[in-house]
């Protein structure tokens, strides 16, 4: 067991991170490269024990760890799921991350888990539940979270609020953080044909704890525009790394996280995708 | 009053419902095709969950028939939890009212296996005891004794050949299945789960020391079921599986 | 066999076990931990699926219909009736 009252990262550095993926577990001890911290999705540590809480333990010792939860369903309909808090704060309270994020989507209803972040209209009344589902959680875990912009496919017309106005309200709201998810502004600005830049420029820097970067696949919708999925299965496509380049220089550099989470690379390639974020760390301190 | 998200589940998980209204693209006409992607998310990453959490099943029944089922069960079944490492629980019961793979008789307990190797590697760590502890015990005590088992391991009985099947599809070489019923022992002495095919009356003793009866009993429990029960091998199991975690011989 | 027949008998059985201990090889007895992934690696799936937080370009929404596509390698085996428990035998029952 990990030593709760004496957290070894009690916040993630301002610098590189990936996705941790167990087959990559010899190489990040041996040639860490850039990367010196690590983030989990809560739900695959959340065993009673073997190999998955083994190797945490141990990358623990070594690297500040995020735990980015994947399953709260924050913007459900439905109240939270208490088993579910229950089972975080217990992964939380034995782990003392350095960091734990959430997502602004919903995953859970009456029928189960569906294993996907699906999106909501931001309204008044939208606005009041989140609220107070993140107050919930910060109050059951015991800390202030993150929370993850989504990738927008469609929208609703039925929301009255901006997704930037609706995060900053959140913040305001509940004091929680924002993790800012570069490559989900760009695919929700081209889905929407909205521009990422006036996103990011509106977008409350000083709550932003962690960004994300990530590959994206390309599709068309019904009338032949340009469709972007999330899919986190290939390179940080320029463009996104050119937002990114614009949001460090705006705000000074923060934790930066590579995920790859499907067709995942060896290890050199992973590594050199977190070298690149590092040079634009630098460039912002240099 | 049906919530928009009950909505917005029916019409994900059933591909013949239209698209629910108020879902736009960015000329404010129907979102149609964008409504898909979600479709697609939560359709392929629950198929290829089940892929994963049952490869024997899939490599018996083919990637693409495997896939059509999946495509059922994910239906039927979604996770109940967010605990993906878990997900499938219901296969064997879906397996076993499923008409169309009736003559397959073994796929339910098959299904039974890989949930087990599952639930086997996340199960909670565990030492086990010393073996001489067993032999320094009085012959007398053990026998009053009881013997705590460890999380990870799982005993299942088939009237089935489960070992023979899962190893002809899992190792190279191994020999054609033949009908019998087959009980299987799954320990895990450090973190990779281990499957071994019990003799008779092994599995009767391991589930009454799991159910905490006390050496003598399950010894008779054993013998009654199988009077040709080797004590001598099963205990060599135990052991080398780190499945004894607590000799109590207090009474 | 009387109790204490039987008590000698466990005894004797609990030795022999032992003895088979001493010559079981390295890894059971082995108290270094292996964190990474199996080498072998026949044991890896045992881990089951992970979570995600990403998006698939896959098309495959519709599959809400059983279609048999393709025989795998589905275990033939003699069942005590007669019939063979395969994918072959389900294309034959089913109706063209």
């Amino acid at each position: 067991m990990l030593d709760a009252t004496a957290p070894k990262f009690d916040r993630l550095p301002a610098g590189v991170g990936v996705g941790y993926k167990p087959q990559h577990f010899e190489a990040i001890l041996n040639d860490p490269g850039a990367v010196c911290w690590l983030e989990i999705h809560a739900e695959n540590y959340m065993g009673d024990g073997g190999r998955p809480l083994a190797q945490l333990r141990h990358l623990a010792e070594r690297f500040a760890i995020s735990v980015h939860g994947v399953g709260l369903s924050i913007g459900g309909e439905g109240r939270l799921d208490p088993e579910h808090l229950a089972r975080l704060r217990h992964l939380v309270s034995w782990l003392n991350p350095a960091s734990f994020s959430e997502h602004l989507a919903w995953s859970t209803h009456d029928s189960g888990f569906l294993n996907d972040l699906l999106p909501l209209p931001y309204t008044e009344a939208t606005l009041t539940r989140v609220a107070d589902h993140i107050d919930e959680v910060q109050e059951t875990v015991g800390r202030r979270m993150l929370l993850e912009n989504p990738s927008n496919y469609l929208a609703f017309d039925s929301s009255t609020m901006a997704e930037v106005d609706f995060l900053r309200d959140l913040t305001r709201r509940t004091s929680c953080g924002l993790l800012l998810d570069v490559n989900n502004v760009f695919v929700s600005a081209t889905n929407q044909k909205t521009d990422p830049i006036s996103y990011l420029d509106a977008f409350p820097i000083d709550a932003v704890g962690e960004i994300h970067l990530g590959g994206h696949d390309e599709d068309e919708d019904d009338h032949g525009d340009v469709l972007l999925i999330d899919s986190h299965g290939k390179p940080v496509v320029d463009p996104v790394w050119a937002l990114y380049a614009h949001t460090i220089a705006r705000g000074g550099p923060r934790p930066t996280l590579i995920e790859w989470d499907n067709d995942v690379p060896d290890w050199p390639e992973l590594a050199a995708e977190a070298a690149r974020a590092q040079t634009v760390l630098e460039g912002a301190v240099g | 009053m049906t919530s928009s998200q009950t909505t917005f589940v029916e019409a994900l998980l059933a591909p013949d419902l239209p698209v629910p209204d108020g879902l736009v693209d960015p000329a404010g006409l129907p979102a149609g095709k964008r409504f898909d992607v979600y479709r697609n998310n939560v359709a392929v990453s629950l198929a290829d969950a089940l892929e994963t959490a049952f490869p024997v099943l899939a490599k018996l029944l083919g990637s693409a028939n495997f896939r059509s089922l999946a495509g059922l069960f994910l239906r039927a079944h979604p996770p109940r939890t967010p605990l993906m490492m878990h997900y499938g629980a219901d296969m064997p019961g879906f397996l076993e009212a499923f008409e169309p793979l009736a003559h397959l008789g073994y796929l339910p307990d098959i299904a039974r296996l890989e949930l087990a190797l599952r639930r086997s590697y996340h199960a909670a760590d565990a030492t086990g005891i010393d073996p001489a502890l067993l032999q320094s015990t009085p012959p007398d005590r053990l026998m009053a004794a009881t013997l705590k088992i460890a999380p990870a391991v799982i005993v299942l009985r088939s009237r089935w050949p489960i070992h023979a099947i899962w190893q002809f599809n899992t190792a190279e070489g191994a020999p054609k299945p033949q009908m019998q019923a087959e009980d299987v022992l799954i320990t895990r002495p450090e973190f990779d789960p281990d499957v071994t095919r019990l003799g008779p009356g092994a599995a009767a003793f391991i589930n009454a020391l799991q159910s905490g009866a006390p050496f003598a009993q399950a010894l008779d429990t054993a013998q009654a079921e199988a009077p040709t029960f080797d004590l001598t091998h099963t205990l060599g199991l135990l052991l080398a599986g780190q499945a004894i975690t607590e000799l109590d011989d207090s009474q | 066999m009387s109790k204490h027949t039987k008590t000698l008998a466990v005894a004797g059985a609990v030795a022999a076990a032992l003895a088979a201990q001493m010559t079981v090889p390295a890894h059971a007895q082995a108290k270094e931990k292996c964190y990474g992934v199996s080498l072998a690696g026949q044991n890896d799936c045992a881990a089951g699926p992970g979570t995600t937080c990403a998006g698939t370009s896959t098309v495959d929404y519709q599959g809400n219909a059983w279609t048999l596509v393709d025989a795998g390698t589905c275990t033939e085996i003699e069942l005590p009736d007669g019939r063979v428990g395969s994918l072959e035998e389900l294309d034959r029952d089913l109706p063209a």
